[in-house]
């Protein structure tokens, strides 16, 4: 009934042209201007609150060394930006070797989780044998169990296999998260069967049908885990901490946390450091929000 | 489910069928094995490890012996878990209503299609795309003694104030932080959820002559409050296990007299390194875990006690 309604609520809301601001609300009302004036001051109030202390760092970056950071009232913006502190930081840390750490993390967290996730996601949702049953309880449990709570049994894991204080050892406790393989096989479990049984009766075996007609299907999804992969792995901190002690190794938020640490007086430096670490993520996100977004939502339902 | 199928279809496609059986014992095992290896060796061992752990003197270099319940005993009389113990619940406490109402907030305010809108949501969600180290040194920096926010102080006449070198300051001030980079996320979670209130209770109660505020509390939040209840659980449980922000914002030690160490702070600085005390942090890691799975059934309890 409500259907009906509303489509007799609204009768072609947007066709009547306004003569102003033609700005209308979801019932296709227009919005009073002073309304509208309160809720731009209110967004722009909240943008300052978000975005400021990033620009603020930024604007810090900028700063020469014989211009006041410190002065109050504040100023915004540098009176003659330089890139001085960010070679600076160069030559303090091996930041550019930490960057490369970190992006060799983050690419093969983000191909062994693409990988992983979508070969166990495909056998969870598509193929039939025995144990399937446990194969998802055990993703299901392994969701569930914090990380925080088994980082030092990692730990000692690690070392049993040898592997702490290397890179392979900050990937692999990640490298296939369960998270990423029952958001796969969800995806594969809302494509509709009857393709891949086509396919089948065609005599395509199951490896043709996994690459050839399930996975270029959930694309979407593989680009959210991929997303959500390099990002988890580009940001984390706990556990890169705890497995990495050897200065040459570290990657770039564990190198911000050492130069913070000896530096902390130096605000420029630490602030020109931190730009470099944001910068790449905020670039990603400005050009792939949808699946950011989407991500949110998929995260969330399963979490 | 799918399998309604076969009998209908098994006389005509019964070599299929036979070809299909030889692919069977290995293929579905050779998908799911990368995964359930990770999982298995880095996941769930470490889970069972810790809680065998917890019953031994195990040291980093010194395999240890069973010692049954004496590293729970140790726990009762260590001044240091108390103190993470009451720190990590003030993070729930003050973070989740937080983290529950705000981005609700945020919502309502972003919903409405207006030019210019998607750049706000965006902007919003940037705290949430930046590493945690990234946002806590941005605020060691922003709380500074002489840092922005005490520029602006005492510009408007307030006087600084010690935000990182005050015991509760430093909490109150890394629990801002953690809030403040929650936000987008939760905003995100509950503009889906927005989107399925249906507009027409809005236009009925507006009829009523309900105002903004009367229409949030008795439309909005009914209709969003199985929401309410994810984004409660959800944040309850990472303010409980906080980590990083106190960690770069009072130091590794946990900042004056370490009074601002978190319950995994003590976790990390317990078990790790050479002389890591791991049968007693895994008995530490435990009770994080156990407080977690209760605080989530918690949330989740109190959900369906309301409903009924």
């Amino acid at each position: 009934m409500s259907v009906v309604e509303k489509t007799a609520v609204r009768p072609s809301p947007p066709a009547t042209p306004m003569r102003e601001p033609r700005v209308t609300d979801d019932h296709g009302r227009r919005v009073r201007g002073w309304e509208l004036a309160l809720r731009y001051a209110l967004l722009l109030g909240v943008l300052a609150l978000t975005v400021g202390p990033f620009l603020w760092q930024l604007s810090t970056s900028l700063k020469g060394p014989t211009e006041d950071i410190y002065s109050s009232p504040p100023t915004f913006l540098p009176g003659r930006p330089t890139l001085h502190n960010y070679e600076r930081v160069a030559e303090t840390i091996p930041v550019w070797d930490y960057a490369l750490n970190s992006v060799k993390v983050a690419i093969a967290n983000v191909v062994t989780n693409c990988v992983g996730s979508a070969l166990a996601g495909y056998a969870l949702a598509r193929l039939r044998y025995r144990g399937r049953r446990v194969t998802t309880l055990v993703f299901i449990l392994a969701m569930l169990v914090p990380v925080e709570g088994i980082i030092i049994a990692q730990f000692t894991t690690m070392r049993e296999l040898g592997l702490n204080n290397t890179l392979i050892g900050v990937i692999l406790p990640g490298c296939v998260g369960a998270m990423n393989v029952l958001l796969m096989r969800n995806a594969f479990l809302n494509l509709p069967y009857e393709i891949e049984e086509a396919a089948y009766v065609d005599g395509a075996d199951v490896w043709q049908r996994f690459l050839r007609i399930a996975l270029p299907a959930v694309k979407g999804t593989l680009a959210v885990v991929a997303i959500f992969a390099f990002m988890g792995a580009w940001d984390d901190f706990l556990w890169p901490l705890i497995v990495l002690s050897d200065p040459s190794k570290f990657t770039l938020t564990i190198g911000l946390n050492y130069l913070h640490g000896t530096f902390a007086n130096d605000e420029r430096l630490v602030a020109a450091g931190t730009v470099i670490a944001v910068a790449p993520l905020i670039a990603l996100f400005a050009c792939l929000q949808r699946y950011f977004f989407r991500g949110v939502g998929e995260g969330a339902v399963k979490g | 489910m799918a399998s309604t199928t076969v009998p209908r279809a098994t006389g005509a496609r019964s070599p299929r069928t036979a070809r299909m059986r030889r692919q069977l014992p290995t293929s579905p095992w050779l998908f799911a094995a990368p995964g359930l290896l990770v999982v298995g060796v880095f996941v769930l061992y470490p889970f069972v490890s810790t809680l065998v752990n917890s019953f031994t003197d195990r040291r980093t270099l010194i395999p240890g012996e069973f010692v049954g319940l004496d590293n729970f005993r140790e726990l009762l009389h260590d001044d240091m878990f108390w103190i993470g113990l009451r720190n990590s619940t003030l993070y729930v406490l003050v973070v989740v209503p937080a983290l529950v109402v705000l981005p609700l907030l945020l919502a309502l305010l972003v919903q409405r299609n207006i030019p210019g809108i998607a750049f706000f949501r965006s902007a919003f969600y940037t705290p949430v795309v930046a590493s945690i180290v990234v946002v806590g040194l941005i605020w060691v920096w922003l709380f500074d003694e002489r840092g922005l926010v005490n520029s602006l102080l005492e510009t408007i006449g307030v006087g600084r104030v010690g935000f990182l070198s005050d015991q509760w300051l430093l909490l109150l001030s890394a629990m801002t932080v953690t809030v403040w980079k929650g936000l987008g996320y939760y905003m995100i979670i509950y503009l889906a959820a927005l989107a399925n209130v249906p507009r027409e209770l809005h236009e009925a109660a507006a009829v009523d002559g309900a105002g903004a505020v009367r229409r949030f509390l008795s439309v909005t939040v009914p209709a969003v409050r199985s929401t309410m209840v994810l984004v409660g659980a959800l944040s309850s449980v990472a303010a409980f296990k906080v980590f990083s922000e106190v960690y770069l914002m009072a130091g590794p030690s946990g900042g004056p007299a370490g009074e601002d160490t978190t319950l995994v702070m003590l976790v990390q600085r317990t078990g790790t390194g050479l002389t890591g005390r791991v049968g007693y942090a895994s008995a530490m890691s435990v009770v994080v875990f156990v407080i977690t799975v209760g605080l989530m059934l918690l949330v989740l309890r109190a959900d369906r006690g309301e409903e009924t």
